[in-house]
């Protein structure tokens, strides 16, 4: 029997959390609940196409970032916002809700810097692939993910509770 | 010069590792959203039975598979995403009414099932055999032989059994009431067990 398509339910439950890891690297938890739920329809509806040989989880990575883009544009293009920001900045260990000044920062970061960031360090991604992704060599796509760590760090240092 | 971290331990105060909470409610309303948007071509579930756990996969004509765990689940929709489409997702809502009756069924309450059901995944013959099954009553048994008359080929015998064994909603469609012509009961998708748990089951109610 030809060896055909992976079912997109094991698709989710691969990359569901990566997914979500990257959408609220971008958003609060309502609206990246919702940049998931893009993501996966958009796959979903694209994936009957996909190549046999394509890299699941880059394609995913795009998709997601993309879609999280998506949604903090329009939140700020909108008066009030979709989902006021919490008073109270929601603590890492209550489960990967990043920091909302760390989510200021990374919007702040040039394109080629945040993108590297997203794909390397929240979807987890090699550098080959990464580089694939923003079509520039490895040794670039090293470099925009260390300049936009660095950026990160250094944007962070005013309001940090504590030396990094 | 800036540092270049090699390591992912120096970004972890900055990226707390993922977590998958509330995954289960935001993956049911991924598989509403598809439905709603006509993406999701085929919806699963598994119940659990007297025979074991069994999947139920529909399609938008009807229920196209039932599988015992010995098929192997995982296998039976990596089948499915090849023959019908790769776009499955588990759902409960569009499988709802089959897992209904056949909670009833397996509690003797319910003698028939009312479903609509989806034969994509045979042809020829074997699907003419297959949808004689239903003509064979609850609580009843046929042999293969009166299988192939009913299916209008009375020499076919074996190919009418082949076709019990290669029906793809038993249960629902009763396969388990064909047994040999010397009354042992035969082989069974489910296993020989399950084949007579369930003649048991409907010889009791």
């Amino acid at each position: 029997m030809l060896m055909g398509m992976q079912p997109f339910d094991e698709v989710v439950t691969e990359h569901g959390p990566m997914v979500l890891r990257v959408c609220r690297a971008l958003l609060g938890p309502t609206d990246a609940d919702d940049a998931w739920s893009d993501t996966f329809i958009a796959a979903l509806r694209a994936y009957p196409e996909l190549r046999p040989d394509s890299n699941v989880r880059g394609w995913l990575a795009t998709i997601a970032h993309r879609k999280a883009i998506d949604i903090l544009r329009r939140a700020q293009r909108s008066p009030t916002p979709l989902h006021p920001l919490p008073e109270v900045a929601a603590q890492p260990s209550a489960g990967a809700v990043l920091d909302d000044g760390l989510r200021v920062a990374l919007d702040r970061l040039p394109a080629k810097q945040q993108r590297a960031v997203t794909y390397r360090y929240l979807a987890d991604l090699a550098y080959a692939d990464v580089a694939e992704l923003l079509e520039c060599s490895e040794a670039a796509a090293r470099r925009s993910a260390s300049d936009g760590i660095a950026n990160l760090r250094s944007q962070m240092k005013p309001t940090s509770r504590e030396e990094f | 010069m800036m540092s270049h971290p090699t390591d992912d331990g120096l970004v972890a105060d900055l990226f707390p590792p993922a977590s998958n909470d509330d995954a289960t409610d935001r993956r049911v309303r991924l598989a509403e959203r598809a439905a709603a948007e006509g993406l999701l071509d085929v919806a699963y579930r598994t119940i659990d039975s007297p025979v074991g756990p069994l999947l139920l996969a529909v399609t938008d004509a009807g229920l196209v598979r039932v599988a015992f765990e010995r098929e192997g689940h995982d296998t039976v929709l990596g089948e499915l995403a090849d023959a019908v489409s790769p776009r499955v997702l588990q759902s409960g809502r569009r499988t709802d009414d089959v897992a209904r009756q056949l909670h009833e069924y397996f509690d003797g309450r319910r003698r028939m099932f009312d479903v609509a059901v989806d034969l994509r995944l045979i042809s020829g013959f074997r699907r003419t055999v297959v949808s004689h099954l239903a003509d064979i009553a609850y609580g009843t048994t046929a042999s293969y032989a009166m299988l192939a008359t009913l299916a209008g080929n009375p020499a076919a015998v074996r190919a009418a059994a082949s076709a019990c064994s290669h029906n793809p909603i038993p249960v629902v469609i009763p396969c388990h009431r064909v047994i040999r012509s010397d009354g042992s009961v035969g082989q069974y998708l489910g296993g020989t067990d399950a084949k007579v748990a369930l003649l048991a089951l409907e010889s009791a109610a």
